[in-house]
């Protein structure tokens, strides 16, 4: 007899993709422009999305960066903004000149691929979404080229607008021309941080002071001479105690020596309108991880990193890595041409002849990162939500308290007569013999399952295990990342359903096995396949 | 029952810390009994830290018991589970309404009331729902409980009570003297005792299979997806349409549904996939609650789950092994984990469930199964010769 495929079951249904290409590439930065226009190059056919511009809205939500509320009310025209997108960006008009298909305001919220645990799916498909439409794409080759976005810092205050990421302040400067700062400072001294603050510079912001718990500044010191050179302060050895100002606003921020430091203890106030947030600079592997690509950490790399070969693939079949989402480093920093040839290698998949040299010492981001969050989360014993999603705080997350819903926080101690209501627990009795793991901490006191999945607070949360663990960063499993990778609505995510009129035939709440849901009094002493009921209508429950 | 003199031993082990097996630890560590659960990883990172945590199961020979514990288990364990009691299913035709109605039967013998409701009722009970629902039931019993938080509560619970749980131990085999199961052979080491429960989800079959046992099942692959948290309905236990599922205490909307994907089960390195039937479940979900489609999706998921030839569970003490029970609730078996902890303990203290019949659920009742079973329910293409 043919074998006859469970007809409840997805095997044997083709997922129906409303566009093919041979190479789908997501983000258009450097690396991915680059990756696009040696693909079409080489005679394949390309389709790039960027997410830019992006809707206020989206923006408000401090999605996919921390924008902080910094931005100009021109954000809001959509137009004007695609253009500035567009303009900003030279290599646009040559890729528009070598027929690339190039759609900008369009997301990627999803890349999937066939696996150990997935059999449908064909090959890699990417779901894609624009302000009313979703849908999915089929591809040979995907190339992530998503960039990187900036680590969250709680402080009191951090929650304010003008607590700004600074790739988000770059990003809205250089590409939107609707930043809003004025006058700034910048926590943080990686090179990163530090081109970033110059970037701004140029682009008109006074950076006030560079505030960093590190004696001298981390990065490159002759970007720090030239921030130095047009007035910025070092404050080095210091942390942010707060950011202060009326309301939602921020006009200055309160500097206080770290306790390691030798300075007199007193506390500065620097006038400002924005903090920028920029003590790490994170590779995006959301997509990536998601779909199932090994990632690992690497200090040297800016954290967690898609795991690599030579011409950028992952270790799924036909998914790509590139620029800033591939590993972030000071020379790749400073020298956009690096992410470039990620971006072109990846695209003829050739291996890379040569292997690159870092451009001098690359600093220990694993090390740096917990002494900011000891420094300015924990040392500061402060009640800043490290989620601000679902308001939880330092204290909550290492006491593994359940979240407020469940009315813990005001109740007087355990009694006999109530004993539900204790919570004698705290990260130590997760621990066992091995690291805690986020994503237990996270289902345990929601911290980082709110609505921005943890960007801005998985490296935080990272950290506080470590240290109340006393492990060293990399031995922290990372967070998870899941598809959508951006908030989406459920009507505009319906969009890209599969249900045909055969799958709605056969849809089914569970599995749809009559024998299943027999009431136990009814149940024959023996099962076999062949006597089966498969005629009887059922709804599973 | 004598107790294991080794430091490293129990008198009874237990394989696999999901809802099944940390249960059955947390009321084995109630009657006293030294216990210890060995998970591979973490606790509930299989199945039971990623369902839909519905808690209705009313052709089981466990409802009973379900609905009894369930509105205590807050204070049985000590700790949380969110569970909150009720539940209504929406119906958006009149297929799907008859086809709903198994449940009052089978309730109702069993003492439980239902309400058929009209459409207007949906909408008064249901805020989210949509004008063309057309009926629904309310179900005076089961519910939904929170399960991460549940998975955890059993664990804590029990090591109040002096059981153990060793997390990132995996069973690698068993030692055998007599017929009888002596040791636990795991990669930290062996863990000698006196008797197993074998509660490892999708991989009991392959576990069983070390001492000889067939334990037929094949595993699955469910998705679902979560929302942002929207204002509480009434009640949270709220599907129909298709999916399964609840708002949860928070306000999100968690629901799954649909087909599913028969898989080889092995020991993958990440998480389970998830796949573009996201989008699937969200046109079923703005279709039930046309008043959250604009709710937006936070997060998908994928779960593994364990299943049975006829997707029913097997807790049976095998009198071939004697001193081994097994344990595996065929995809159900998260509101059913505080009757199931209860029947698996009674298996290994006294042989016999004593508050249920559980006959249904026996082993033996695969004797005659073909050995191509797999084939034949179209869930595996099982190569022969
Ligand atoms: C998407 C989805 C929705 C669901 N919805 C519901 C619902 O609404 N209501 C309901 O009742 N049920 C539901 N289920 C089913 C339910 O989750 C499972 O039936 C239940 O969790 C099974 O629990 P378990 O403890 O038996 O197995 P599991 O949760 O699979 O736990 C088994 C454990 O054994 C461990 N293990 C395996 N092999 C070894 C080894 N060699 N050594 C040591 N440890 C090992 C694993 O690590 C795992 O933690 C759903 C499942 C899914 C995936």
């Amino acid at each position: 007899m043919p074998f006859r495929p469970d007809p409840k079951s997805i095997a044997g249904t083709d997922l129906p993709v409303h566009e093919r290409t041979q190479v789908l590439i997501i983000g258009a930065g450097p690396a991915g422009l680059a990756a696009a226009l040696q693909a079409a190059s080489l005679g394949r056919s390309v389709i790039l999305v960027d997410e830019n511009p992006l809707s206020a809205e989206t923006m408000g939500e401090n999605v996919p960066l921390h924008f902080g509320g910094g931005m100009t009310n021109a954000v809001r025209n959509r137009n004007a903004m695609l253009e500035a997108v567009v303009e900003s960006e030279p290599a646009f008009s040559e890729a528009f000149d070598a027929g690339i298909d190039i759609r900008l305001g369009t997301t990627c919220w999803g890349v999937y691929a066939p696996g150990p645990d997935v059999g449908w799916l064909p090959g890699p498909v990417a779901g894609l979404m624009d302000g009313d439409r979703s849908w999915m794409v089929g591809a040979e080759q995907i190339i992530v080229a998503a960039g990187r976005r900036d680590m969250g810092l709680s402080f009191a205050g951090w929650e304010k607008n003008g607590v700004v990421g600074i790739t988000a302040a770059v990003r809205l400067a250089k590409r939107y021309g609707a930043l809003q700062a004025r006058r700034a400072v910048v926590l943080g001294s990686s090179t990163e941080a530090l081109q970033s603050a110059l970037e701004l510079r140029d682009a008109g912001v006074e950076i006030a002071a560079v505030i960093d718990h590190v004696f001298e500044p981390l990065g490159s010191p002759v970007l720090w001479a030239q921030l130095a050179a047009g007035g910025t302060r070092g404050l080095f050895g210091y942390v942010p105690r707060e950011a202060v100002g009326a309301q939602e606003s921020v006009e200055a921020v309160i500097a206080s020596p770290w306790r390691a430091s030798d300075s007199d203890g007193a506390e500065l106030t620097i006038a400002c309108d924005t903090v920028l947030l920029g003590v790490g600079a994170v590779p995006v592997i959301e997509l990536l991880d998601s779909v199932g690509c090994q990632t690992v950490f690497d200090g040297g790399r800016g954290g967690v990193v898609p795991v690599l070969d030579g011409a950028q693939r992952t270790t799924k079949v036909g998914i790509f890595a590139v620029g800033d989402c591939a590993g972030i480093w000071a020379a790749k920093t400073l020298d956009p041409e690096i992410a470039r040839a990620e971006g072109r290698r990846a695209a003829s998949q050739t291996e890379q002849v040569q292997a690159e040299t870092s451009g001098g010492p690359t600093p220990d981001f694993g090390e740096y990162r917990l002494r900011w969050v000891q420094a300015a989360v924990i040392d500061s014993e402060g009640a800043a939500h490290v989620c601000q999603c679902e308001e939880v705080t330092a204290h909550e997350i290492l006491e593994v308290r359940p979240p407020r819903y469940l009315g813990w926080e005001d109740l007087p101690p355990a009694s006999e007569a109530d004993p539900v209501r204790r919570n004698r627990r705290d990260l130590h009795s997760l621990l066992g013999d091995s690291p805690p793991h986020p994503d237990q901490v996270k289902r345990l006191t929601r911290a980082g399952m709110g609505v921005c999945q943890g960007r801005r607070c998985r490296e935080q949360v990272a950290a506080l295990l470590a240290l109340a663990a006393n492990v060293p960063l990399e031995s922290i499993p990372a967070a998870t990342h899941r598809a959508p990778v951006r908030p989406m609505r459920l009507n505009l995510a319906a969009l890209a359903s599969s249900e045909s009129a055969a799958m709605a035939e056969h849809w089914d709440t569970w599995f749809g096995m009559p024998s299943q849901y027999v009431p136990y009094w009814d149940v024959p002493e023996t099962y076999t396949a062949g006597e089966r009921d498969q005629d009887a209508e059922v709804a599973s429950e | 029952m004598s107790l294991s003199q080794s430091p490293r031993g129990a008198t009874v082990a237990v394989i696999g810390g999901g809802a099944t097996g940390l249960s059955a630890g947390w009321w084995l560590a109630r009657e006293g009994v030294d216990v210890v659960v060995l998970d591979r990883g973490i606790i509930g990172w299989g199945a039971s830290g990623r369902n839909g945590g519905g808690c209705s199961h009313h052709f089981s020979p466990l409802f009973v018991e379900e609905q009894r514990l369930w509105p205590q288990m807050d204070g049985l364990l000590g700790y949380p589970t969110e569970f909150q009691a009720k539940r209504i299913r929406i119906a958006y035709d009149e297929h799907q309404l008859e086809l709903y109605g198994r449940a009052v039967r089978n309730a109702a013998r069993q003492g439980f009331a239902s309400t058929l409701l009209d459409a207007r009722e949906v909408l008064e009970m249901v805020p989210l729902a949509g004008e063309d629902a057309v009926g629904g039931y309310f179900y005076d019993f089961g519910g939904h409980a929170n399960p991460h938080r549940t998975v955890q509560a059993y664990a804590w619970a029990m090591q109040d009570l002096g059981g153990r749980v060793m997390q990132h131990t995996s069973v690698r085999g068993f030692r055998r003297a007599g017929g009888r199961v002596i040791g636990v052979m795991t990669d930290q080491g062996e863990i000698e005792c006196d008797q197993v429960v074998i509660a490892a989800g999708p991989a009991t079959g392959r576990l069983a299979a070390m001492l000889d046992l067939d334990v037929p099942m094949v595993a699955a692959r469910a998705e679902m997806i979560v929302t942002e948290p929207l204002p509480l309905m009434p009640i949270g236990g709220v599907d129909g349409n298709g999916l399964y599922g609840r708002q949860t205490l928070r306000g999100n909307l968690a629901y799954g549904g649909g087909p599913h994907e028969w898989i080889e089960f092995g020991e993958a390195a990440g998480p389970p996939s998830s796949t573009p039937l996201m989008a699937n479940i969200a046109g079923r979900l703005a279709r039930m609650f046309p008043r959250a489609a604009h709710a937006r999706i936070i997060r998908s998921w994928a779960g593994i789950i364990e299943n049975t030839p006829d997707g029913r569970p097997i807790l049976d003490k095998p009198e071939a092994t004697g001193n081994v029970v097994i344990a595996t609730l065929s995809s159900i078996g998260f509101g059913l984990s505080p009757a199931s902890g209860r029947a698996i303990c009674d298996l290994v203290l006294r042989g016999a469930c004593g508050f249920a019949d559980i006959s249904s659920f026996s082993l033996s009742r695969f004797r005659r199964l073909e050995a191509d079973w797999q084939s034949l329910q179209g869930w595996r293409e099982t190569v022969t010769g």
